[in-house]
């Protein structure tokens, strides 16, 4: 297997009784590519991603993460293997602390078990405070650092959307799924969205694939782009040829998509 | 170091007040009192399940059930056999009965847990609402069994279990359910069922293995709610299945809703709350239950939050030292 | 062959009971989302509210149908009233917290109703009049059957019909369909969910009203806590039949109310009760959204 292809949707189709949601379909995502999957809304977006995390399970094809098969595992095994998510309707832990939110996602990397957590084991307590350094500094990154403390759902929205990226951040993906990250920001928040999204590319060397309807967002960042409509396929390339190709332009009938400034 | 000298110090309080307590409080009380530890291990090992996890258990009873009878068989058959034998080879009395009780309430709690894994497993896929119904099933399958096996008593009751429970043991197993409630939840672990409650899908995908820490909470859960059985069973030295109705599921659930879902400090207030209150109505008996239902509505419409919602009581702060940051 | 008919017989006559009962959970349940634990204690509200109707109207002195119908008339209309008076004042009110305190509200309202019915109707049990005269018919092969067990049948008949007319056929049923589906959305055609949600409450508690004047005809020994075992049972039964699912209440009922006469006549009468929970267990087993029921994936 290539091993700068992380990730491949083989031949992926999920049909819910009559309904086709994704119809065969191929994508690849390459090592350290920051790849774009627009469609009209219905498209089947989330249910990609739904498929890649393991929360359904394709009726044809495979998904293959690094090389391996991974549809048909459970959620959290595919976490652990490295793909984590943000949720397009925000899915916080409304009663924990930003910081609970982000320890909770670091769970499946502290070492300590149940036992040395009821005795209180110097292991456990290394691993604490090892977990929280860590969580702190995600949160600084992330400029949530006066939140910390703060319940989740007592949050702003921009402060929400930006610890669910924090949260996925924590479990150390290689593999970053963002859903619709930008939904609902105004256009300075998105800015800084597309500033923070590049930071982390860089800082974490994490692969990242993002659904997002904000175009300007979606043409600024993003190196290649798919676009989905009625659960197919219909165009991939370059923000350039997306732009213009009539395809995509019929299946948003109507929808404007802007000239974006500064091609990344 | 300083653990050992903590623990020691505290067994040492819980064996002085064991000796002094009678002196003091009158047979009532003390009932009173140990009916109150006995709660508080009920309703704190519930509010793991369904506070800190937000599963639907309403079927403790058959836990505690469970713990009661197979410890007091126990006791009865090979314990009472064990410490004769101990006695025999020069043991003090009090020592050969501690002994054959801390076997027999583990055994107990053993029994319960592996039940609880059983109702745990299967239940998992199940939605709240069915799961709580398959709890409810559960405990009422238990005493139904308990009603029908003549081994253990049927609908006589099971007479003549030797009463070894005191207060030093009962406040032992409080100390012990309160303790490993809080360590669980300042732990890793108990943020991932806190995770759970709030919002499982998001903490699978997140890398939580939610079905076993589902089954994991409601082992510990049921664990605790046999030993707590076990205590019952060895303090009134007679069993009944009607001590492990529904009704009886409803009372732990009701003080762990009192409380605050997920607060443990407010399960240990309610449980004592909630077994002192029948008591002081006990005059008038059958208003008392209308009382109780009334106030189980009011509550659930004013505060459904509970007493405490689920925060805990932070017991540093009353000393004036600075709260650990959460 | 005789005896397996003849608790065949039994068994459809009992069947019809639960249904009648699962019918109110199952209602509740579509619209609510809410296992309305008090509704076993609603059917043995409308037993005694015959019982006092029955005793005013003296009933059984000259029993004539004119009058039962009276006496299941008034009862079911009483509890239609205390199903409304539950909804509005202990139900609608916790609509917006959790599942969880939802359900802790229901059973209080559970025991609120059992035990302020032993504080006013006392504790030992009453006896129903007599307001039918008790005959037997024969059927075939030597199997009988009570005109109680006829009225049972017939009566339950006459108003799962009349229910489901109510439901397809009139504008009010095709609202609580479409509340039933999505709340939002009915509100947002017009339809006042509150009024629907009430009127739900109460033919479901007529219904169970119903159900308890009938079981009184035939078992005339009601006492306050006389609805705990077949609330659970019919609770069971709608859950058999797919929970939320009309008619799967009515298949519900007719499997537990023959599965547990053919449990107590070939195995035990002391399992009688068991057998609704290891039903219940099974189905949640094999097949958790019941026999007609559909299952509602949760939208990630």
């Amino acid at each position: 297997m290539n091993p700068d292809v992380l990730l491949h949707l083989d031949h992926v189709t999920m049909q819910f009784g009559g309904l086709k949601a994704v119809a065969n379909l191929d994508l690849e995502v390459g090592r350290g590519e920051l790849v774009g999957l627009i469609g009209p809304n219905g498209a089947g977006k989330t249910t990609v991603f739904n498929l890649i995390t393991g929360v359904y399970t394709p009726t044809n094809g495979r998904v293959m993460f690094e090389g391996r098969a991974i549809q048909g595992m459970k959620p959290h095994v595919i976490a652990h293997r490295g793909i984590t998510r943000t949720f397009q309707n925000i899915r916080l832990f409304a009663s924990r602390t930003c910081r609970d939110n982000v320890l909770i996602a670091a769970h499946q990397h502290c070492e300590a078990g149940l036992l040395d957590a009821v005795l209180a084991t110097a292991r456990f307590e290394r691993d604490e405070q090892a977990m929280r350094k860590r969580a702190d500094e995600l949160l600084a990154l992330l400029g949530l650092s006066e939140w910390a403390d703060v319940r989740a759902a007592e949050l702003p929205y921009g402060q929400q959307r930006r610890l669910e990226i924090a949260r996925a951040l924590a479990g150390r993906p290689r593999l970053l799924l963002l859903d619709e990250p930008a939904a609902g920001l105004n256009p300075q928040e998105s800015d800084q969205l597309m500033h923070l999204i590049e930071e982390i590319r860089r800082k974490f060397e994490v692969t990242i694939l993002l659904i997002e309807h904000d175009m300007r967002v979606v043409m600024g960042i993003c190196r290649r782009i798919a676009v989905l409509d009625y659960g197919e396929k219909i165009a991939e390339g370059t923000p350039g040829q997306i732009r213009s190709d009539p395809k995509v332009i019929e299946a948003y009938l109507g929808e404007e998509v802007p000239a974006a400034g500064g091609n990344a | 170091m300083k653990r050992l000298i903590v623990a020691a110090v505290t067994l040492g309080a819980l064996a002085g007040l064991d000796l002094l307590l009678p002196r003091f409080l009158n047979p009532y009380f003390m009932r009173i009192l140990m009916l109150c530890g006995i709660s508080i291990v009920l309703a704190v090992s519930l509010n793991l399940i369904n506070g800190f996890t937000g599963q639907f258990s309403i079927g403790h009873a058959g836990f505690m059930a469970i713990g009661a009878y197979s410890s007091a068989m126990f006791s009865m058959h090979i314990g009472v056999g064990w410490v004769s034998a101990l006695e025999a080879l020069g043991a003090p009395q009090g020592l050969a009965q501690a002994a054959a009780l801390v076997v027999a309430l583990l055994l107990g709690g053993l029994a319960a847990a592996v039940a609880g894994y059983f109702v745990g497993l299967p239940s998992l896929r199940l939605r709240g609402d069915y799961l709580a119904i398959v709890t409810l099933g559960f405990g009422e399958i238990i005493r139904v069994i308990i009603t029908n096996v003549d081994a253990v008593g049927a609908a006589r009751g099971l007479p003549g279990i030797p009463q070894w429970a005191n207060f030093f043991w009962v406040a032992a197993a409080v100390i012990a359910v309160v303790g490993v409630s809080l360590r669980i939840a300042n732990s890793s672990h108990g943020r991932a069922l806190f995770a759970i409650r709030d919002d499982e899908v998001a903490a699978e995908a997140l890398g939580v293995d939610t079905t076993r820490y589902k089954v994991l909470a409601f082992v510990i859960g049921s664990f605790f709610a046999g030993i707590a059985g076990g205590l019952f069973a060895h303090y009134n030295a007679y069993l009944h299945p009607n001590s492990f109705t529904f009704l009886k599921s409803i009372e732990i659930i009701a003080m762990v809703v009192l409380g605050g879902l997920g607060s443990i400090s407010g399960s240990i207030l309610a449980a004592v709350f909630l077994t002192v209150l029948p008591e002081a109505l006990r005059s008038a008996q059958e208003l008392r239950m209308v009382i109780y239902s009334l106030m189980i509505i009011v509550l659930m419409i004013t505060r459904p939050g509970g007493l405490m919602g689920s925060r805990e009581i932070d017991v540093r702060r009353w000393f004036g030292r600075r709260a650990r940051p959460a | 062959m005789t005896e397996f008919l003849q608790q065949l017989v039994n068994g459809i006559t009992w069947g019809s009971v639960y249904a009648l009962i699962a019918l109110g959970y199952t209602m509740v349940y579509g619209i609510l989302r809410l296992i309305n634990f008090a509704h076993g204690d609603v059917y043995m509200l409308g037993a005694f509210f015959g019982y006092f109707t029955a005793r005013f109207i003296g009933a059984a002195n000259n029993p004539n149908p004119m009058k039962a119908i009276i006496v299941l008339l008034s009862a079911m209309i009483a509890c239609g009233l205390v199903g409304i008076v539950i909804e509005r004042f202990a139900y609608k009110p916790v609509r917006r917290s959790s599942r969880l305190s939802a359900l802790i509200t229901a059973i209080g309202v559970s025991l609120l109703l059992e035990n302020g019915g032993i504080l006013l109707f006392g504790a030992d049990p009453k006896f129903f009049p007599q307001i039918i005269r008790a005959r037997e018919f024969n059927l075939i092969h030597g199997v009988t059957i009570s005109n109680q067990q006829l009225i049972i049948l017939a009566v339950s008949l006459i108003l799962m019909f009349a229910l489901r007319f109510i439901v397809l056929h009139t504008r009010t049923g095709k609202a609580m369909q479409a509340v039933s589906y999505n709340p939002t959305a009915a509100a947002l055609m017009g339809i006042s969910v509150d009024r629907i949600i009430t009127f739900t409450f109460m033919l479901g508690s007529m219904l169970a009203a119903a159900a308890g004047v009938l079981v009184a005809l035939q078992n005339p020994k009601i006492e306050p806590l006389m609805g705990i075992m077949p609330g659970l049972k019919a609770f069971v039964a709608a859950v058999l039949g797919g929970i939320g699912n009309i008619p799967g209440a009515v298949v519900g009922g007719l499997v537990m109310g023959i599965a547990e006469v053919l449990v107590v006549g070939y195995i035990s009468p002391t399992y009688r009760d068991a057998i609704a929970f290891v039903l219940l267990i099974v189905i949640l087993l094999v097949r958790p959204a019941g026999i007609l029921g559909r299952n509602v994936a949760e939208k990630v």
